[in-house]
């Protein structure tokens, strides 16, 4: 019995002096070099946070930045012209006198003119490359001269739009039997709703290919035809993210300056109906503020800027709104 | 001797050209409980859902054979059709996160735009719920969506859907597999009581279930319908070795 415990003793001595033993110089060097590594470790964590965080702030303040820079340089404009700039139907820089409403007007007019015109083709590409065709090499042409609509630069659609558009609708108007001009809100909708077709489009599809594909299945296993599906659960499930990407769209409408300044027709005058031309908030920038020769004119066309932002942040903030309100799921 | 709801006759089934379910034979008995196990990437869910023609619903997937409802071939018939007379209960619950309990049960009405005045809704919902013994647990909470439901719950409620649609079969892909043991006996204890009203074809892996709930099994392999027979005597007596192995856990 003795002997046996003496022999475990012996064996256990025996296995502690190995392990010592085994221990070299080389080991205590890698393990100090291990700890100085985890210091390094975590420095590198550090500098990676604190840049990340600069990244953010600065986006902030630059987004804050830019709205100041608005809101000082249109002083001048608000202290001479007062709150009555907004809805001043006149703008002759002539006789100084400022109204931004026909433009704001102009705006809005295009922009949602352009959008009613695009949504059905911005949600007919959406089910199809996100429900239909979701893959293939026919899905990916579609998608990618979809997504090239956005890439290409707008003074081509300017181009584009003079070039063809115009006639056609002129010749059209001949047809109804308004004024054939050609250029003017009407043509500025057409070009704009071409161009924001892809947003609407990609995030579109992208939700579209989230929906779940149990729950389609389910509504297929109780008889739901491919319509059936795509109305009462793929519609229902992507409101939200549809909702979402035409606030995009209507977003880049808004703010479109270069295509819509060549087609438009740039007239201060209201328009009367969607054939007349019109000029929008970004056009009149884009078009007068070489020739703007005194402070108040130059003013003027900045507090035009101011608005044009604000409509933007107002939009936004409605949409996101309602995104949250119709976000069920 | 029992009628038989569903025959297959030479069926297969294709992946591309991935043969997934080899030359099934295969009579389904009215009113009875009939359990298809076997491996998992044996093809009993590609044969089951072959049955109400989800199957084809995959790019890519093909079948041809001939599958029976009464005298009628589903692969003349139109699927939307097909899928009315014969619902399907998926391996997770699927309830629509969207819709009330309520309108989850009629969803099936709704979606095929069968209009029907309200005291129907009322008895069909009220009626479902009951069958799948879900009714008294959510009876006061019926216009809340479901997702405040367990797993459970949630996969009464989706056959609470498939049979207000008063299908003839009742097809379960592995109803059981997402959800504890709780919930799994209250399944397995309702699809005891659903085979009065229905025929119930139900894919499992798990052979203890299979060996409690149904009236006669099928064991598929590779594709193959190996062996059919009564429950009972699939269990004690099996005749084929590959059946042998796979109940004595020698393959799984």
């Amino acid at each position: 019995m003795k002997t046996s415990l003496d022999n475990s003793v012996v064996t256990r001595r025996n296995s502690v002096l190995r392990v010592i033993n085994s221990i070299k110089t080389s080991d205590i060097v890698r393990t100090s070099k291990r700890i100085k590594h985890s210091y390094r470790q975590i420095r590198t964590e550090k500098i990676f946070r604190r840049t990340l965080i600069f990244m953010g702030v600065a986006m902030v303040l630059l987004v804050l930045g830019i709205m100041l820079t608005l809101i000082v340089e249109s002083v001048p404009s608000i202290k001479s012209l007062g709150i009555g700039y907004l809805w001043g139907k006149v703008w002759d820089p002539v006789r100084d006198i400022y109204g931004a409403y026909p433009f704001l007007l102009g705006t809005l007019l295009t922009s949602f003119l352009a959008l009613a015109i695009s949504v059905p083709f911005s949600f007919a590409v959406a089910i199809v490359l996100g429900e239909y065709y979701p893959k293939g090499w026919l899905s990916n042409l579609l998608k990618n001269t979809v997504e090239l609509i956005a890439a290409v630069p707008s003074v081509i659609y300017g181009f584009w739009g003079l070039a063809v558009l115009v006639p056609i609708v002129r010749s059209f108007e001949t047809k109804v039997g308004v004024q054939p001009v050609g250029i003017g809100i009407f043509s500025a909708s057409l070009i704009l709703s071409v161009m924001i077709i892809p947003y609407a489009a990609s995030l579109g599809r992208a939700m579209i290919q989230m929906v779940p594909s149990q729950l389609k299945e389910a509504a297929s296993a109780l008889g739901a035809t491919r319509w059936e599906v795509i109305r009462s659960v793929i519609l229902p499930y992507t409101k939200s993210g549809l909702f979402a990407g035409i606030l995009l769209s209507l977003g880049r409408a808004l703010g479109e300056t270069m295509a819509v300044t060549m087609v438009i027709g740039n007239t201060s005058l209201i328009p009367k109906n969607i054939f007349s031309p019109g000029n929008t908030m970004a056009s009149v920038i884009a078009n007068e503020f070489t020739e703007a020769d005194h402070p108040v004119y130059l003013s003027a066309l900045i507090e035009l800027g101011l608005v044009l932002f604000l409509v933007t942040v107002v939009i936004n903030m409605i949409g996101k709104r309602i995104i949250k309100r119709y976000t069920t799921v | 001797m029992e009628s038989t709801i569903v025959s297959t006759k030479g069926f297969n089934a294709y992946f591309g050209t991935n043969h997934v379910v080899k030359d099934v034979n295969i009579d389904i008995p009215q009113n009875n409980v009939v359990a298809v196990m076997g491996p998992s990437g044996c093809g009993k869910t590609t044969f089951l859902r072959c049955i109400n023609r989800m199957h084809e619903l995959i790019p890519g997937a093909t079948a041809n054979g001939t599958i029976m409802l009464h005298n009628e071939n589903v692969y003349d018939m139109h699927p939307i059709f097909v899928r009315l007379k014969i619902g399907m209960v998926f391996q997770r619950p699927n309830p629509f996160p969207n819709l009330s309990i309520y309108d989850n049960v009629i969803a099936g009405y709704k979606l095929n735009g069968i209009k029907l005045p309200k005291e129907e809704k009322d008895r069909i919902v009220e009626h479902s719920l009951t069958k799948s013994a879900l009714w008294n647990e959510v009876k006061d909470a019926l216009h809340k969506k479901g997702n405040f439901l367990s797993g459970g719950q949630q996969q009464r409620l989706c056959i609470a859907r498939a049979i207000a649609m008063e299908p003839e079969v009742l097809l379960l892909d592995e109803p059981t597999s997402a959800l504890d043991p709780i919930s799994t006996s209250s399944i397995e204890a309702l699809l005891h009581d659903l085979k009065k009203n229905y025929t119930l074809i139900i894919v499992t892996h798990n052979m203890q279930q299979a060996a409690r709930v149904s009236d006669r099994t099928a064991f598929f392999y590779l594709g193959e319908l190996v062996e059919y027979d009564d429950t009972k005597k699939m269990f004690t007596n099996p005749k084929d070795t590959r059946t042998q192995n796979y109940i004595t856990g020698r393959f799984s």
